[in-house]
C-alpha cells in the first residue's frame, strides 16, 4: 500500500462546520452575562455548539430557552477558537423558535416606521410616552415594562435638518465620507449627527448621506422579523456599495450600526458584503486612524475639564475598537479618563423593554451601575444608544457619545488650520 | 493495589446478584444475544442467569455501525439472511421503538459502479420481501442533501438505526422483571461436569479474583466471538474466526438516512446516523485471537475509511472526526475464506449434545444485531425442548421496557409546554421509563456530560438500576463522555458522582485514568485539526490541572 496520509483528504484539516471548532472549554458560558443571573438559560456552549448537533439531528430538539439570548456576542469574543456562538444562537432561534413575532416585537423592531410616524408629531408622542397611564396600558397590553422610558422624539429629523442646513457645504471639501446615521440619530437624537459633522469637516472631511438609508436591522434579528431585515439589508448594501465606489468610508456613530452591517448581515441574513465591510467604520474608528497615521490633526479647546468613566458596549466589544474611542478621549487635555470594567448593561436592544426580561435586565447590568455610581464621573461616555438609555435610567447620569465629546472640546478653528481647511 | 472496601462492596454485589446457586438455565455473555436469551428464557419462566465477563455491549455488539438492517444488504448473496433481516427489522420497530430510528437508506450507484448490478439489487430485495423503491436521483439529493451528488441511479430501502446500547440494556431490563439474575464482571473458568453433562460454570470476579460455582440444568454459550474459548473450556471445538472491522464516527449528523453504495458488499459503504454522529464503516480484516481485546484502528484503515466515506457523501472530508473504533464479527468458519465476507451471517445454533455428545450445553452464534432476537428465540427453543417446557415465544408481540404505549407519556407531554433540549434527550434514551429518572432539586437538574446532555439524575437512576460500576458502564447506559468533547468534561464529573456511592476515591481516580485513557485510544488515529485540539486540551486538563498520570492500576481497568 502507498505511503498513507488519512490528513490529506481531510484537506482542510479542519472541519467546516464552525460549531466543531468548539472545543469545549466553557468560557463562553463564564463571560455570559446571562448565564450568570437566569438559571433556565443553557449558556452559550450548550444553546450554541452543543445543542448544534441536537438540532442536527432533529429540529424538535431546539430549546425554547434559547429567547434568553441578548445577542451581546461576548461568548464570541472570550471563544479562543473563534467559533460564533452568538451567531449559531440567533440562526438557531430564526430557523427553529415556535410562533411569529409578537405586535410587540413588530412594533419595537420597526424602528423606521415608528420613528417617521413619531418624528411627524413628535411633541404628543414624547407627552404621551411618558405618561404614567400610557405606560401603564403599554405595561398590561403589550407586556413593554413600565419602567422603561422611551428616547424621546426629535421635531425635526437628522436627515432633514442635514438637506437643509449642512448638505450645501460639504461640496467645499476635498475628501469626502458618508455617514449611516441609524435611527436612533434620525429620529431621536439628531445633535449625535450634528456634532460628527463639525468634528469631521473641523478635520477636513465633507459628509454625505447614503442614498438611500434603512434601519440596520439588529432589532428585527433580534424579534426574528428576518425577511423584514433582509428586505433594509440588501437596501443598505447596495446604497453602502455606491458610497464605497465613489472612495468613501461609510461611517456610523453607534456601535451597534456598525457591528450589525459588518458581521450580522453575512454571518445571520446569510447577505454577501465582503466588498463593503472593510468600508463600514464606527467614526471614532476612522478619526483615531487619521490622527494616528498623521493624517489630520486635532487641538482641543484649554478650559474642558471632564471626570468621564468610559462603559464599552458588548458589540464595541466584538468590533475591537475599544482602542479606538479610549485613545480619543485620552487625547483630551482636560480629561480625566475612567476605563469601567467590562460589563455588559443589561439592555440589549429591544430585550430590556420587553416586561418579562426587565428584571434580568437590570440584575445582568446591577455591577456597572455600581461601578459608575461609585467612579464619582461627571457623565459616561458610551458608543452605543441602548446602552445610553440603560445608564441614564439606571444610574440618572449623562451618557455621551465618544464624538459629542469630541465635538464639546475640539477647538474648531484651530483644527481647521492645523489641516489647511478654508474658514 | 485493590482496596479493602471494594472488594467488600463487590463480595457484596456478587453476592446480590447471584442469590441462588441453582437454575434452569446459565447463560454466558452480556451482548445481544446474550441478554435477549436471557429475556426470552426469564419470559419463558425459566429460572435463568446471566454471567458475563466485563460489562453488556463490550464485544461486537457495542462496536458495530448500529444499523437497522432492511437486509438489502445481503439480498443477493445470502437471500435467507436477507428475509431474517427484514422480518426482525419490522419486529424492532414495534417492540424496541426507543432504540430504533426509522430513517429509511438510500443504496447509490455512483459513476464507477454499474447499473445493472441495481437492477439485479431491486430484483433480489423484492424476492426476499424488501421494500425497494428505486428512485429519481434528483428526488434523493432532496430527501437526503448530504448524498453524493454525482449518483447516477438510487434505490430506497427500509433501513434505519438502532442504538446497540439502549437495546441491551433493555433486553436485560426485561430479563431481570421476568425473574433473572443478571451477574457482570465475572469470567468462565471452566465446567462443572457429571459424565458428559455440563451441569454448571465455574466463575471467577474481574475485581477481587474471587472463584465459585453457579449450578444450571442448560448453560448457553453467547459469547459472540469469546464463545470460541468458552466452548474450549467445555472441551468442544466450535471454529470461528475473528474479522475485525473498523469504523470512523464523525462529530455530528452529517445525513439523516442511510447511505450505502449498490455494490457488491466492500470496504465502508454504509454510512449510518446514530443519535448524535453519524458512522462511516466498515473494513474487514482477519486478525489472530490474541487481538481481539484490544484493537487499534491503524492508519491504512483510517485512510481507507475515509478514501470510500467521502464517496457516499463528500462532506465527510470537511467534518471533525470524533474517533475510531474496531469490532470482531464472531463469525463461524465454514470455509477458508480470507476476507470473512462471503461467509453466511446466518444463525448457527449448536446442539452440543447431538454434535459433540456432550449434554447441558448449547452454543448460539452467528448472526448479526439485527437478528439478535432470532438467535435468542432459536437457543431458548433448543433449552426449552431439553427442559421439557413448553411455553411458546413471546418476544416479537411484548414491547421491551422503555418501548411500551404509555398513556401517561402523552398526558404529560401536553401538561408540560416546554421541554428542554436534556430531557428530549432523556426521552429519547429511556423511552417511557425516563419517567423513572426524577430530578429532586436542582443540583440533580444539573448535566454532567454537556455533549450529549446527561443530567445527575440520570446518571444516578444508571448508577443504582442498571449494572454501572464504572464510567464506561455509565457511558454505555447514558451516552456520557460519547460526545464531541470525548469525556473532557463529563469524566471527572462522573466519577466524582460515582465516588459518592463507593466512597473509594482511589478506585476512582483509576477509574478516570482509565476512562480517559480508553477514550484517547479512539481518538489517536484521527487526532489532527480540532480531535487533536480536544485532546491536547483534555490532557492539560487532566494531567496538567489535576495531576492524573497514567500510572493507575490497571487491575481496576473499566472495560
Amino acid at each position: 500500500m502507498n505511503p498513507v496520509n488519512a490528513m490529506n483528504l481531510q484537506q482542510q484539516n479542519i472541519s467546516h462546520n464552525n460549531f466543531e471548532s468548539c472545543i469545549k472549554c466553557t468560557i463562553c458560558t463564564v463571560y455570559c452575562p446571562v448565564t450568570a443571573v437566569n438559571p433556565d438559560y443553557p449558556g452559550p456552549k450548550q444553546a450554541g455548539p452543543d445543542g448544534e448537533r441536537y438540532r442536527l439531528k432533529r429540529p424538535y430538539f431546539y430549546d425554547e430557552a434559547l429567547k434568553y439570548c441578548l445577542n451581546c456576542k461576548r461568548c464570541e469574543v472570550a471563544c479562543p477558537n473563534n467559533v460564533k456562538i452568538g451567531d449559531i444562537i440567533q440562526s438557531a432561534r430564526i430557523k427553529y423558535a415556535k410562533g411569529k413575532p409578537s405586535l410587540r416585537d413588530s412594533l419595537l423592531s420597526n424602528t423606521d416606521f415608528m420613528g417617521k410616524m413619531a418624528t411627524t408629531m413628535a411633541p404628543v408622542v414624547n407627552f404621551s410616552l411618558g405618561m404614567k397611564p400610557v405606560k401603564l396600558i403599554m405595561d398590561k397590553v403589550l407586556k413593554i415594562d413600565r419602567h422603561r422610558t422611551f428616547p424621546h422624539y426629535a421635531s425635526q429629523r437628522f436627515e432633514t435638518w442635514f438637506r437643509k442646513e449642512a448638505a450645501g457645504e460639504q461640496g467645499n471639501f476635498k475628501k469626502h465620507v458618508s455617514y449611516f446615521h441609524g435611527c436612533y440619530v434620525n429620529y431621536n437624537f439628531p445633535e449625535l449627527g450634528k456634532d460628527l459633522v463639525k468634528v469631521l469637516n473641523a478635520l477636513g472631511y465633507g459628509v454625505r448621506l447614503l442614498d438611500e438609508e434603512r434601519c440596520c436591522g439588529v432589532a428585527k434579528i433580534a424579534n426574528r422579523c428576518v425577511n423584514e431585515a433582509t428586505r433594509d439589508a440588501e437596501i443598505n448594501i447596495r446604497a453602502i456599495r455606491k458610497a464605497v465606489e465613489r472612495g468613501e468610508d461609510v461611517l456610523a456613530t453607534s456601535s451597534t450600526c456598525c457591528f450589525t452591517i459588518r458581521d450580522e448581515y453575512p454571518h445571520v441574513l446569510n447577505l454577501d458584503n465582503k466588498d463593503i465591510r472593510s468600508h463600514v467604520l464606527l467614526a471614532t474608528r476612522f478619526i483615531f486612524s487619521l490622527l494616528d497615521e498623521g493624517k489630520a490633526k486635532i487641538a482641543f479647546r484649554k478650559d474642558y475639564k471632564k471626570r468621564i468613566a468610559y462603559h464599552v458596549p458588548c458589540h464595541m466589544e466584538k468590533l475591537g475598537w475599544t482602542i479606538c474611542s479610549a485613545s480619543l478621549m485620552k487625547m483630551i487635555p482636560g480629561v480625566e479618563f475612567i476605563n469601567l470594567i467590562s460589563h455588559c448593561c443589561g439592555i440589549a436592544g429591544t430585550y430590556g423593554f420587553k416586561k418579562e426580561y426587565y428584571d434580568y435586565s437590570q440584575e445582568i447590568g446591577a455591577p456597572l451601575f455600581e461601578d459608575i455610581l461609585k467612579s464619582g464621573c461627571d457623565f459616561v461616555a458610551c458608543d452605543c444608544e441602548t446602552c445610553k438609555w440603560q445608564i441614564e435610567m439606571s444610574t440618572g447620569i449623562d451618557v455621551l457619545n465618544p464624538i459629542s465629546i469630541l465635538a464639546e472640546a475640539i477647538d474648531v478653528e484651530e483644527t481647521r488650520r492645523l489641516n489647511g481647511v478654508a474658514q | 493495589m485493590v482496596c479493602y472496601c471494594f472488594i467488600k462492596e463487590s463480595n457484596q454485589i456478587a453476592m446480590k446478584n447471584i442469590p441462588h446457586k441453582e437454575y434452569d438455565v446459565i447463560i454466558i455473555g452480556g451482548g445481544a444475544t446474550g441478554a435477549g436469551t436471557a429475556r426470552d428464557c426469564a419470559m419463558r419462566g425459566l429460572k435463568t442467569i446471566l454471567i458475563e465477563r466485563l460489562d453488556f455491549t463490550a464485544g461486537a455488539t457495542g462496536r458495530n455501525h448500529g444499523l437497522l438492517h432492511s437486509g438489502a444488504r445481503y439480498a443477493h448473496a445470502d437471500p435467507e439472511s436477507a428475509a431474517e433481516c427484514i422480518e426482525e427489522n419490522m419486529i424492532l420497530r414495534k417492540i424496541a421503538r426507543h432504540c430504533v430510528e426509522e430513517t429509511d437508506g438510500l443504496f447509490i450507484t455512483l459513476p464507477e459502479d454499474t447499473l445493472d448490478y441495481q437492477n439485479a439489487f431491486v430484483e433480489d430485495c423484492r424476492k426476499c420481501g424488501i421494500r425497494a423503491e428505486v428512485l429519481d436521483p434528483k428526488e434523493a439529493i432532496r430527501m437526503e442533501p448530504a448524498v453524493n451528488p454525482d449518483l447516477i441511479g438510487v434505490v430506497k430501502v427500509p433501513d434505519g438505526s438502532v442504538d446497540p446500547f439502549r437495546l441491551t440494556t433493555a433486553n436485560i431490563l426485561a430479563a431481570r422483571l421476568n425473574g433473572a439474575d443478571i451477574v457482570t464482571y465475572h469470567e468462565i473458568i471452566g465446567f462443572e461436569r457429571e459424565g458428559d453433562r455440563i451441569v454448571g460454570v465455574r466463575i471467577k470476579s474481574k475485581h477481587t479474583g474471587e472463584e465459585s460455582a453457579v449450578y444450571g440444568k442448560v448453560t448457553i454459550n453467547a459469547a459472540g466471538i469469546w464463545g470460541h474459548h468458552v466452548a474450549q473450556l467445555a472441551g468442544v471445538k466450535v471454529s470461528m474466526y475473528p474479522a475485525k472491522g473498523a469504523l470512523l464516527i464523525f462529530g455530528h449528523r452529517i445525513n439523516n438516512m442511510v447511505i450505502n453504495r449498490c455494490r457488491k458488499p466492500a470496504d465502508a459503504d454504509i454510512l449510518v446516523p446514530g443519535d448524535t454522529i453519524c458512522v462511516v464503516g466498515t473494513t474487514s480484516t482477519r486478525i489472530p485471537f490474541s487481538e481481539i481485546d484490544k484493537m487499534d484502528v491503524t492508519p491504512s484503515e483510517v485512510d481507507l475509511l475515509l478514501r470510500e466515506g467521502i464517496k457516499l457523501s463528500p462532506a465527510l472530508a470537511y467534518s471533525r472526526v470524533l474517533r475510531a473504533y474496531a469490532g470482531v464479527r464472531p463469525l463461524v468458519a465454514s470455509d477458508h475464506d480470507p476476507s470473512g465476507r462471503s461467509i453466511s451471517r446466518g444463525i448457527v445454533c449448536l446442539d452440543h449434545a447431538s454434535r459433540d455428545g456432550l449434554e447441558g450445553f448449547i452454543t448460539i452464534t452467528g448472526g448479526k444485531l439485527m437478528t439478535y432476537r432470532r438467535m435468542a428465540e432459536v437457543a431458548t427453543d433448543l433449552a426449552c425442548k431439553k427442559l421439557g417446557v413448553g411455553k411458546p415465544c413471546e418476544t416479537a408481540e411484548i414491547p421491551l421496557p422503555g418501548s411500551e404505549p404509555n398513556a401517561k407519556d402523552e398526558e404529560r407531554k401536553a401538561h408540560i409546554i416546554e421541554l428542554s433540549t436534556e430531557m428530549k434527550a432523556t426521552e429519547g434514551r429511556h423511552g417511557s421509563w425516563s419517567g423513572k429518572i426524577r430530578a429532586s432539586d436542582e443540583s440533580e437538574e444539573a448535566l454532567i456530560c454537556e455533549c450529549e446532555q446527561v443530567s445527575v439524575a440520570e446518571a444516578e437512576y444508571a448508577i443504582n438500576k442498571l449494572h454501572v460500576d464504572n464510567l464506561i458502564n455509565l457511558r454505555r447506559r447514558t451516552r456520557l463522555g460519547m460526545g464531541t468533547c470525548q469525556g473532557e468534561l463529563c469524566a471527572c464529573r462522573g466519577a466524582g458522582l460515582l465516588e459518592r456511592h463507593d466512597k473509594c476515591t482511589q478506585r476512582r481516580l483509576d477509574d478516570l485514568a482509565s476512562f480517559i485513557n480508553e477514550r484517547w485510544h479512539g481518538m489517536y488515529p484521527v487526532c489532527w485539526g480540532e480531535t487533536l485540539c480536544e485532546v491536547q486540551f483534555t490532557s492539560w486538563l487532566y494531567q496538567g490541572v489535576m495531576g492524573l498520570d497514567g500510572n493507575y492500576d490497571k487491575k481496576n481497568e473499566a472495560l
